[in-house]
């Protein structure tokens, strides 16, 4: 189903946790809100379940008007961040709670065949009996997902789902309900704060940053056009560079990079540099490196230190790099923006002089 | 010396446990010490005392109408007590806990009182309020023909105002800790109030109401000052077995009164035994 969210806005007491946030999602897509904690996106996943009320807005789900109407009559499947199953009640009378609060309950042989449909797509039907004290972190988010499923919902929304698990499990997992996804096609909202999570499972990614949503593009666009500085700076492993903008260029100092032409006019600004739009070279310079680690075929990855900040690079193909050693800086490009918020594409002045 | 030797130098190969508490002969000497100075010794005199009746005499002696109707009366208006606190007391902690309103911090503190009162105070107190002529025994008895004070009722009266504490005090932590998410995630199966509030909420509170339960019961039994007051006791209706005891006790009769004590004590532990076993199976699954 649709998503249609309209300047939802949110206060608690005198703070605003959602400042007018517009968002429209596609049927059958899945898309992630990605923020750091406290920019309002588990509010507004609330809001979307029903759990929260908006102060103003409206919310509109397969073009009907949820105003008004409670949780319980969404029809919305929600994951939650510690998967809240019921500790009293086995794996299958949790997956079964759904089916059995119904108006027109079905029948006990029917609940317990979908019930155990239900576990064999989670691929956990041997966990049937089992209390949700009695299973690992893994299996109980694969029980949340298959007792939100059991609702047959229109939307299903996923809050931090993947936090309590460890890493190797959590990229498992992430894989799988990715997958799952796709062959029930139900619409799906997915709440994170890693960006790696977001980037991996979404169609598109809503950055959400203080109670707004500041940009909503696919995972491509959202590295190639960042619309803020905060994007920029969060989506991607781009350092931040302080920089002097004068006459049409940016002075990295007292930092050892060359400067960068770019379109803004003067005055602070700063760049946000991706690893491989930094080059590294041999030869006596002020910056030096601190770290290098080669990762199979790929090129070397290197962490230099210029002045007091620290930046991520990629060393040449085929060149490695002493720890320690010092090293010359160079950058091939990068988004720079003012204070304003105004953007521009930085380009290297050697390249221009030469050009 | 070679026992605490051998504990000490534990078998090769094999961890030795990790203990909570340092030196675990010496603490759990200390704590069964303690143990038995202060609980089992006083129970085995109350176990020995009406063995001097032998067993002929102890079993005539606990099976006179009088003891009987005692004893019926204590622990069946315990049991009735702590039922109607059950509801009760839950009501309150849930008010505590869940709702804010004016007064709640006087209601906390107020709902200690029958702990702090002396039995006998309260004993009085409820007496008043409840006799025919009383502000809530008028009342009753003008529209329900219900009187309250020197009946069955009053007794169970007076052993719910002491009991209901022990359950609010006892639902209340629990009712605080439980996270809202289950109740929320309830709601998004599409389950109404009332049914999150009987399949999920009342469950998980389940074997905590029932350690109020068993506490509260535990205190009616027992209960002697508040009760004497309200009761009227007049033998074989209205008689607790405290006093029953007290009665033996002013007429020299200390074997006897020992061994209503006795049927009292085995009673009570059967009772919660029988609580205990039952929580443990409430509690199946769950760490």
């Amino acid at each position: 189903m649709s998503v249609d969210v309209q300047d939802i806005v949110r206060r608690f007491g005198t703070t605003a946790a959602l400042k007018g946030v517009s968002l429209s999602v596609r049927e059958g897509e899945f898309l992630a809100l990605l923020g750091p904690s406290g920019s309002g996106k588990t509010t507004l996943l609330r809001i979307l379940a029903g759990l929260e009320g908006s102060d103003s807005g409206t919310v509109h789900i397969a073009g009907q008007d949820m105003t008004g109407v409670p949780a319980r009559e969404r029809n919305i499947g929600v994951v939650f961040q510690h998967y809240a199953l019921f500790r009293h009640m086995t794996v299958f009378d949790n997956v079964a709670f759904g089916l059995r609060v119904r108006r027109q309950r079905p029948s006990s042989a029917e609940i317990a065949a979908r019930v155990r449909r239900l576990l064999e797509l989670v691929q956990v039907p041997e966990l049937e009996r089992r209390y949700p004290d009695q299973i690992s972190g893994g299996q109980r988010q694969r029980v949340a997902l298959a007792r939100a499923l059991a609702i047959e919902p229109r939307l299903l929304l996923l809050d931090e789902p993947f936090g309590a698990l460890d890493a190797l499990v959590r990229k498992e997992v992430r894989r799988w309900v990715r997958s799952l996804h796709d062959s029930l096609g139900i619409t799906t909202i997915l709440v994170t704060h890693d960006q790696e999570e977001a980037m991996e499972m979404a169609d598109r990614i809503a950055v959400m940053q203080g109670g707004r949503i500041v940009q909503l593009d696919a995972v491509g666009a959202l590295l190639r056009d960042p619309a803020t500085a905060f994007v920029a700076g969060f989506i991607g492993e781009a350092t931040r560079l302080p920089c002097q903008v004068r006459n049409g260029v940016a002075h990295f100092d007292p930092l050892p990079v060359l400067p960068l032409q770019v379109a803004l006019p003067d005055g602070p600004a700063a760049a946000f540099v991706r690893p491989a739009e930094i080059s590294v070279r041999h030869g006596a310079g002020t910056a030096s490196v601190r770290l290098c680690r080669t990762e199979g075929e790929g090129p070397a990855r290197l962490i230099v230190q210029a002045g007091d900040i620290m930046l991520d690079a990629l060393a040449n193909p085929g060149e490695s790099f002493e720890k320690g050693e010092s090293c010359r800086l160079s950058i091939r490009g990068s988004h720079v923006f003012a204070e304003s918020g105004e953007r521009a594409q930085g380009v290297p002045l050697a390249e221009v002089m030469v050009g | 010396m070679s026992g605490s030797a051998a504990a000490l130098g534990a078998a090769p190969g094999r961890a030795a446990p990790i203990r909570a508490i340092p030196g675990f002969r010496t603490s759990l000497g200390i704590t069964l010490l303690w143990a038995a100075s202060i609980v089992v010794i006083p129970l085995l005199a109350l176990l020995l005392r009406p063995l001097e009746l032998g067993p002929l005499g102890l079993w005539e002696s606990l099976t006179e109408p009088r003891v009987l109707a005692a004893l019926r009366l204590s622990f069946g208006a315990a049991f009735v007590a702590a039922l109607l606190d059950l509801p009760l007391g839950l009501l309150l902690a849930w008010a505590i806990v869940r709702l804010r309103f004016p007064g709640r911090g006087m209601l906390d503190a107020a709902l200690d009182l029958p702990f702090a009162l002396p039995t006998a105070v309260a004993g009085i107190a409820l007496t008043a309020l409840t006799a025919p002529n009383g502000w809530l025994g008028a009342p009753l008895m003008a529209v329900f023909g219900l009187k309250v004070a020197f009946t069955e009722v009053g007794v169970v009266f007076a052993l719910m105002f002491v009991g209901l504490p022990f359950i609010a005090r006892t639902v209340e932590p629990v009712l605080r800790d439980m996270p809202l998410d289950a109740e929320e995630a309830a709601a998004t199966l599409g389950a109404s109030r009332a049914q999150t509030l009987w399949r999920v909420v009342l469950p998980a509170l389940l074997p905590t109401l029932l350690t109020g339960f068993g506490l509260a019961f535990a205190r009616a039994v027992g209960e002697y000052g508040s009760v004497i007051f309200i009761a009227g006791n007049l033998p074989m209706i209205t008689e607790i077995a405290p006093l029953l005891i007290v009665i033996r006790l002013e007429q020299f009769d200390y074997a006897g009164a020992a061994a209503v004590g006795l049927a009292m004590l085995a009673l009570s532990f059967v009772v919660l035994l029988a609580i205990n076993m039952l929580q443990r199976r409430l509690r199946r699954g769950r760490r």
